[in-house]
This record gives structure tokens, sequence and C-alpha cells, in this order.
């Protein structure tokens, strides 16, 4: 119990500093997105939400990829550490995920004339990551043992991690398919402010998943204590119960029989 | 290895053979769900021939997961899987037999499928080799995956719902590779329907693998 009471909180200083960091940087990266970037020859205003679009996108990948390295290290180390680490990257890549299809939909409409395009297969697969990854939540929502429900989630993490190398190079495999334009960091087509918003949209998201991260850690790292401790309590007043017990039955035991 | 993979295999095919579950009851599901897309698709024979190769794999999808559960049915009932464990066969020859059983299941459905498809939709193929190839790569995906995912939701008292959800949007790549390499050996879509192999034998090869490294571990508590 005072072990518990001891983290009752999952604020630190290095998360504290993070927070500032995210208020201070927040209404940076939208003023420069909106007012002071300027707006492209081809997307017009549009690519002033790539600056989050790419940015979100990136980490889901981040945090999926820490989701499948997490449950390979839980199935070598058998560590509840790593499976934490796990669950709680994959809540966060769910919701940038999500983001990333939200934002890419929006820009969509007036740069492609569509809400949506199923002949995207970039679009596409990534939504099929997203159902993936809520597949995941889910199963780990299903109740079992701690170790069982680990064990489980870790291979479907694995698996759902199998298909991040096809939605990131999908562009390239199947280039007749898509709509997508090819990576505007790698072909250095970005010059100045719109390459210096990008990046500090990068880094403010990348803020963004290390604070949620350290935050959904330590509550899932309290939750997975608090479950042992109770598997355990009840471990050790069934034991009482049983020393307690043995020669002869308990009052109440002896009354419910009577 | 290969001897018991074989044995756990025959063993689970004959308890289908003894059973007909397979033929009584999933292959005229099969035929339903053909019929019905007919139906939903306004009797438009142009648009089914379209459509056709899009709807044969989602009917084996949705084939796939009453066989799958029907091969975790096996397992479960009579705590089948704790003497196939006390066997002292491993975990990884299970993992294969039980994938060579849905594999066979499967296959020997999606024939039957493919017949009634091109009967009803009026269809010719182009490119038999292609639909060939296709078929033997996306079916060892399907029934590799799922005889995984079929041990994952087994035993959590939801399965029913579980196992499509985890299942279906894994094989999401593997089923617009298999529909647009069926696309083109029906010369519906102009695409090019080897290059998709490539993506299936990957999908195929990766599953089979991480089943054969997981399972075991899976088995332990289940």
């Amino acid at each position: 119990m005072a072990n518990t009471a001891k983290q009752d909180f999952t604020t630190s200083q290095g998360t504290k500093f993070m927070g500032i960091s995210l208020i201070i940087g927040i209404p940076t990266l939208l003023a420069f997105a909106f007012f002071f970037s300027p707006a492209d020859d081809n997307m017009d205003d549009a690519v002033r939400l790539l600056y989050i679009h790419v940015p979100v996108a990136i980490f889901a990948y981040v945090a999926f990829i820490t989701t499948a390295l997490g449950s390979i290290f839980y199935l070598w180390k058998k560590s509840r550490w790593w499976d934490t680490v796990a669950h709680a990257s994959a809540e966060i890549g769910v919701i940038f995920c999500g983001l990333t299809l939200i934002t890419g939909s929006i820009w969509g409409r007036p740069t492609w004339n569509t809400w949506w395009e199923w002949g995207d297969v970039r679009l596409v697969t990534t939504l099929v990551l997203f159902i993936m990854f809520l597949g995941y939540l889910a199963l780990r929502q299903v109740p079992a043992s701690p170790d069982l429900r680990a064990k489980r989630s870790s291979v479907v993490g694995i698996i759902a991690a199998v298909n991040i190398p096809i939605v990131n190079r999908s562009v390239e495999w199947w280039e007749n398919n898509t709509l997508h334009q090819q990576s505007s960091l790698t072909d250095g087509k970005l010059e100045n402010l719109t390459l210096f918003t990008l990046f500090l949209g990068l880094i403010i998201i990348g803020i963004s998943y290390l604070w949620l991260m350290t935050h959904r850690f330590r509550v899932g790292w309290m939750a997975t204590e608090i479950e042992s401790a109770g598997i355990a309590g009840i471990i050790e007043e069934r034991l009482n119960e049983g020393s307690s017990n043995s020669g002869n039955l308990n009052p109440q035991r002896k009354e419910d029989i009577s | 290895m290969i001897r018991d993979a074989w044995l756990v295999a025959k063993k689970d095919l004959l308890i289908e053979i003894r059973s007909r579950i397979i033929i009584n009851q999933i292959a005229p599901y099969t035929l339903l769900i053909i019929v019905l897309f007919g139906f939903a698709l306004d009797a438009d024979t142009e648009t089914l021939r379209d459509t056709g190769p899009g709807l044969f794999w989602v009917s084996t999808l949705l084939v796939a997961i009453l066989a799958v559960q029907r091969s975790v049915d096996i397992e479960i009932s009579d705590s089948a899987l704790d003497r196939l464990l006390l066997s002292g066969i491993s975990p990884a020859s299970i993992y294969i037999g039980k994938t060579i059983a849905l594999y066979v299941q499967l296959i020997i459905l999606e024939v039957g499928l493919f017949i009634v498809m091109l009967v009803l939709f009026d269809m010719s193929v182009d490119n038999y080799p292609l639909i060939v190839a296709s078929t033997i790569l996306t079916t060892l995906a399907i029934s590799s995956s799922g005889t995984l995912y079929g041990v994952i939701a087994s035993g959590v008292g939801v399965r029913e719902t579980l196992l499509p959800v985890l299942f279906l949007p894994v094989l999401a790549p593997a089923v617009i590779g298999a529909t647009r390499a069926y696309g083109d050996a029906f010369g519906r879509v102009n695409a090019d329907g080897w290059a998709w192999l490539g993506l299936l034998s990957v999908i195929a090869i990766v599953y089979t693998l991480i089943g054969m490294l997981t399972y075991g571990k899976l088995l332990e508590e289940t």
C-alpha cells in the first residue's frame, strides 16, 4: 500500500519540463503553420495542414514500432515493464493514426477533390493499420490473467507491426496506384520557413508523444501493480483461510453448511 | 517434425471428414454469400464480373472465420489440446499441422466457390497459372494467420466477436494483392497480377514464421 501511495501520481521533473515545452511549443507551431509560413504554389493554403499531418503520421509509426519492440522484448524477457510500454505506445499510436487519417482526409478534399480515395494504397493501408491496432486494444480489454493477456497482445502487436513497412513503402512499391506524392522531406523540395515549420512540427509532436507516453506508461504500471497486489492479496487471504481452517471449519462456513 | 505435423493435420482432417461440418454447413454458407452478393449488386452480370475477384476473396475470408473457429473448437472441446500437448508433439509441429488441415479445407471450399462463381457470374479465365499461384499463396497466408489468431482468441469468452476484429484487418493486404491478381487473371483490371505474388509470398512466409515461433508461448496458458 505504501508502495502504491508513493507512486500515486504520474508527474515528474521530466514531464513538467515537457509539458511546459508543449504549452509554449504548440501555439508557436500553430503561429508558424497558419501565419508565418507561405502558401504552397500547388497546394495553396492546404499545405498548412501538412505541418500537423506529416509529424503525427511519423510518430504514429514510431508508436507502433515501439509497441512491436515492447512486444518482442516482453516475449523474450517476460518483463511486465515491456508489456506496459507496448500497451501505452499502442494507445497513443491509435490516437496519432486517427489524427493522421482525419487531417489527411481534410487535406485531400481541396487537393485531390475527395475526402477519401480508395485507389490510394497508402491511405487504405493506414486505415487497415488503424483498425489492426484497435483490435490490439480490444484484445487488451478482454478479461484474462495478466501474463496470458500480455502474451496474446504481444503476438498481435508484432503481426500488426509487420504491416508498417507495407504502409510506409507502398508508394514506392505501387507508384501507379497512389495519389500520394513522394516524400517531401527526402526529395529536398522544401525550403526555408516551410522546412523550418515542418521540423518544428516534428519536434512538438515528438515531445507530445514522449509526454503522453510517460504519463500513460506510469498509469499502466500503477494499474499493473494494483492488479498484482490484488492477486497476491487474494492468494495470501486464501492461504490464511487454509491455515486457520486446518482441522476445523470456520464459524461462517459452519453456519453456511447448517 | 514434419511427421508430427502431418499426424496433427490428419487428425483434424479425419474429424472434419467424419463430422462433415465443412460440407454440410460451411460450404452451403459459402454458396449463400455469393447468391446474396448477386442480390445486393442488382443482378447486373457485368458488375458481378467486375467485382467477382473481390467478392471471391471476401467470401473466402468470411468462410475462413468459421473454419478457424471450427479448428479451435476441435482442440478446446473435451480438453483435447491438453492431451495433444501431453503427447510430446512440439508446438511448432502442432501449429504446422493445424495450418495444413485448415489450408486443405479452405482450398476445397475455394475450388467449390470458384466453380460456382464462374457459373453464376458467367466469368472466363484468361490466365489459369496466375489463379493457381495466387490462390496457393493467399490461402497459405489465411491459414497460417488463422491458426495463430484462432489460438489467440480461444478461451476468452468473446471469441466469436474478437476473432474477426483481429483476423480480418491482418489479411487486408493479402486480400488487396489477391484481388488484383485475380482481376488480372480474369482480364478485368489493367494490373500486372504476377507482381502482386511477391507481396502475397512475403505475407504468407512472415505469418507462418511468426506462428511457428510464438504458437508454443500462446499454448502454455490457453
